[in-house]
């Protein structure tokens, strides 16, 4: 493995994490809400397939249309019983709650299905890659959780801009209050953003558990990883998911190369040093703006 | 205009009342009959009650980050960790007393909060919370990857050999329950201390609103940054008296001394006792401390019931128990507080 | 014939102020209806307890003959209650065209629409895809205007739509505003400018501290009784 090939393998991989962190993204922008049980979800949306194409001996592609309209479903749900009266609750509570989701589901995940990892069939496209030369192969199925991921995020923009749910999803993050005085029913337009971001989570899911093998445990690591790449990115911005994913796949995948053993760790420093950065830069231009003032 | 300012009851401000006189005695009482337990109690008790003091204290430590800054942290685990590798390190590489080492380790974890805080404070609520989680992960991988003997790797150490060849089980035993005791007592009084101080009305004024706090000269970033350095202390303390009690930590995986169920648990004993309330912790922990004893024994419901019992405090009762019984009847115990009482003076109506 | 609008002992907490005390006023179908008062007075709570932004601790609003106290702002929205808030409270990031599609989900029927709101305001019709951040003052509410026209409301509520506007352009917003009451809308209209207040209502309604302290039909009030009511100079002497 070359470097170029690690950094090719991160970018990616950076799909992979951008995919998942897309509901996340949607979620904290409308709602402000973070959602610490959407890697739970997404490990859900796995499992369900596993049991789907257990049972019915159909491609795990085809899984996905049952497991997608149940996650519509469990997300409405899930956002019009916890979430909104966590919301009411006090701004600190749906972290709170969310994370006792997580919890709860890891734990339950592991009662019914054991310890054991699973993991999904990827189909006909199996390990396939493309020898580009001798250094650099790209699996094929890859590409295509990339492509999906960028498909996903596109779609998601598509929505705001242009759909009457995108409008009010919209008008209700910049201001709830007013929004409701025009005839927007925030709940409902609340509920139908869970719903979405919970589907893309066991989409995002179900990618994962072909691409890797998965166990009850894995949710809260993938988390991590979505939420490292929605923060790199920059919270609220759909496409800085995109690129927030890429860097950290990147970060890792190098990282890796000079020690597997520091795959998660290089990627935790790297997000560390874009908070740092950050910070410095706002901290920078604050004093900058006040030395022209003064 | 006059007839206005007539008309004004006398007021006076109270710290202490009847009721909160008579608490923090029997507090201090009830501290000083527990330290005799080693003496009266067996070995199982003691044992007990050990697990119950860490859990008192990261339960205060999660309490104050939380309720009285704001600061939702997922990631005291990391300190816990910190705090017991540091014991560890100090014990056997250097060959230190291992409750010196616990003790040093201590401020170690004290002094390891003031860079994390100098890059996590910064953030807003939800990138703070990722953020914290991140530094533990990061801390966990860093020890499972120091090659040092003493440390262990990824398959962890233990102090098993410090505390053997100067005392015996029993003094082990002994030794730890008082340290953990001691420990309860000094970082409850530190943060009384702390809140009766100016820096609590700051905090007060800060989760009332953070801006206005701002705007009329409270130390914001100053106030939080000293309650995360206690906190990291505080975590760092508990993190050595898991260390004490059990000897064998590890870095990684489900039981890991950096595991994030420990902040499952934080969590859990706040949300139950009563978050920014001063009484709730210590009432949370007895919560899930009986929950733990009484409990499922099977890991799995176990956490299923904490996670489930959280979120249903959370949802329905989001001021805990104690938080709730504050509320309804107006008590306070522990005087922490400012109460305004109205003196009725000769004239007019109050 | 029952009035459009009927408040009854109305009670309104702001937070823990007392803002509206006992208020009960009616409003027939037609009718343009002018709140004045000082800063503090209770009546943008007022309008916006009718709307549906804050629940009452007290009293009762029907609307039609039904009773919707209790019902959720944006369901009064279906109903045909709009309302223009104090401050325009455009949404920033949306254009003048998204701002007035926005509210497409509780739509009546009737005859606004996209562009009989531009034709109404022709001012907006070059600035169709502008950010509502980036308009004038008085652009931004010929747009919440038209935002709440475009719901075809019974019962058009307007707070102070000439705070912080130009002299030249709540000209404008009022010629507009006459269109719309010539055209039979029925308007309760918050101002602080009692010359305009009292140029295109038909009653005036004058509050203070929370309470009604002088109601009466545009003719029969002179404005020494309105601004001595406005002030409070005469408490004490009144109902």
């Amino acid at each position: 493995m070359t470097w170029v090939n690690a950094v090719v393998h991160g970018i990616l991989l950076g799909g992979v994490y951008a995919l998942l962190a897309s509901g996340l993204a949607l979620m904290f922008g409308v709602m402000r809400i973070i959602n610490l049980a959407h890697g739970s979800l997404a490990l859900i949306g796995a499992y369900m397939a596993f049991l789907f194409t257990e049972h019915v001996h159909v491609s795990t592609y085809l899984a996905l249309a049952a497991v997608l309209p149940g996650a519509l479903v469990v997300g409405y749900v899930l956002q019009r019983t916890m979430l909104e009266r966590s919301l009411r609750a006090g701004q600190l509570v749906p972290l709170l709650t969310t994370f006792g989701l997580l919890i709860v589901i890891a734990n339950l995940l592991q009662y019914f299905f054991s310890p054991d990892v699973h993991s999904l069939d990827e189909g006909s496209i199996g390990t396939a890659s493309w020898r580009v030369s001798s250094s650099l192969s790209i699996p094929w199925f890859d590409v295509l959780t990339f492509a999906v991921a960028v498909v996903v995020l596109g779609g998601l923009q598509l929505v705001l801009r242009f759909t009457q749910l995108g409008r009010e999803l919209r008008a209700t993050a910049e201001d709830a209050d007013t929004a409701e005085l025009v005839g927007i029913n925030a709940r409902s337009v609340y509920a139908r953003a869970t719903a979405i971001a919970v589907a893309t989570a066991a989409l995002a899911g179900v990618f994962y558990g072909m691409r890797s093998s998965f166990d009850p445990n894995a949710g809260a690591a993938q988390l991590l990883y979505a939420f490292e790449a929605v923060v790199i990115g920059g919270i609220g911005s759909l496409w800085g998911t995109l690129g927030g994913g890429i860097v950290l796949g990147v970060a890792q995948a190098v990282g890796a190369q000079i020690n597997p053993e520091y795959f998660a760790l290089s990627g935790h420093l790297v997000f560390l040093a874009v908070l740092v950065a950050r910070t410095a830069m706002q901290a920078g231009g604050i004093r900058l703006t006040l030395r022209g003032v003064a | 205009m006059s007839a206005v300012a007539a008309d004004m009851p006398e007021t006076r401000v109270q710290r202490w009342t009847p009721l909160s006189v008579a608490f923090t005695g029997g507090l201090a009482g009830l501290v000083v009959l527990l330290a005799f337990a080693p003496v009266v109690l067996g070995e199982n008790s003691q044992n007990n009650l050990i697990q119950l003091y860490f859990l008192v204290i990261m339960a205060m430590m999660w309490n104050a980050l939380a309720g009285y800054g704001g600061l939702v942290s997922v990631g005291q685990q990391g300190f816990i960790g910190i705090g017991a590798y540091a014991a560890v390190f100090l014990s056997v590489q250097h060959s230190l007393n291992p409750y010196l080492s616990m003790l040093l380790a201590t401020f170690i974890g004290g002094a390891v909060a003031i860079p994390v805080a100098a890059v996590v404070l910064w953030l807003r609520a939800g990138a703070f919370a990722i953020a914290t989680w991140v530094v533990a992960e990061a801390f966990a991988i860093l020890v499972s990857l120091d090659p040092n003997p003493a440390i262990g790797g990824g398959t962890g150490t233990s102090a098993l050999l410090p505390f053997n060849i100067r005392y015996t089980p029993q003094q082990r035993l002994h030794y730890t329950y008082w340290a953990a005791l001691g420990a309860v007592a000094v970082l409850l009084l530190l943060l009384f201390v702390l809140l009766r101080s100016r820096l609590g009305g700051s905090l007060q004024a800060i989760r009332d609103d953070e801006e206005a706090a701002a705007s009329v000269g409270v130390r914001v970033l100053l106030g939080k940054g000293i309650l995360f350095v206690v906190a990291g202390a505080g975590s760092a303390a508990a993190g050595t008296i898991i260390l004490a009690w059990q000897l064998s930590i590890l870095p990684l995986g489900p039981d890991s001394i950096f595991g994030v169920n420990w902040t499952a648990k934080m969590i859990f004993m706040v949300l139950v006792g009563g978050l920014g309330t001063f009484e709730g912790p210590i009432i949370g922990a007895v919560a899930l401390y009986v929950l733990q004893t009484y409990g499922p024994n099977n890991g799995v419901w176990y956490f299923v019931l904490l996670g489930g019992i959280a979120i249903g405090f959370a949802l329905l009762l989001p001021r805990g128990i104690w938080g709730t019984i504050q509320e309804r009847f107006n008590v306070q115990l522990l005087p922490v507080g400012y109460r305004l009482r109205t003196v009725s003076n000769g004239k007019g109506t109050t | 014939m029952t009035a459009l609008l009927e408040v009854d002992g109305l009670d309104v907490r702001h937070g823990l102020l007392q803002a509206v005390r006992q208020v009960s006023f009616e409003v027939a179908e037609g009718e343009t209806l002018a709140l004045v008062g000082a800063n503090g007075a209770g009546k943008t709570t007022l309008l916006r307890a009718i709307a549906g932004a804050h629940r009452p601790a007290g009293g009762r609003i029907s609307f039609e003959g039904h009773d919707i106290t209790s019902l959720a702002a944006h369901r009064r929205v279906k109903r045909g209650i709009a309302l223009v808030p104090e401050g325009r409270r455009l949404f920033p990031n949306l254009t003048v065209e998204e701002n007035l599609r926005v509210s497409n989900a509780a739509r009546r029927s009737g005859a606004w629409t996209v562009d009989a709101v531009l034709e109404a305001f022709p001012l907006l019709q070059s600035l169709r895809h502008k950010r509502a951040a980036s308009l004038s003052g008085g652009e931004q509410q010929a747009t919440a205007i038209g935002r709440a026209l475009m719901t075809n409301p019974r019962l058009l509520l307007l707070d102070e739509v000439s705070l912080g506007l130009a002299p030249v352009v709540v000209e404008a917003v009022y010629r507009s505003l006459g269109a719309l009451i010539e055209g039979g809308a029925t308007i309760v209209l918050v101002e602080q400018d009692l010359a305009r207040a009292m140029g295109v209502a038909d009653r005036v309604v004058c509050m203070l501290e929370g309470r009604i302290v002088l109601e009466g039909p545009r003719g029969g009030l002179t404005r020494e009784q309105v601004t001595e009511a406005y002030f409070g100079l005469r408490r004490g002497a009144t109902a």
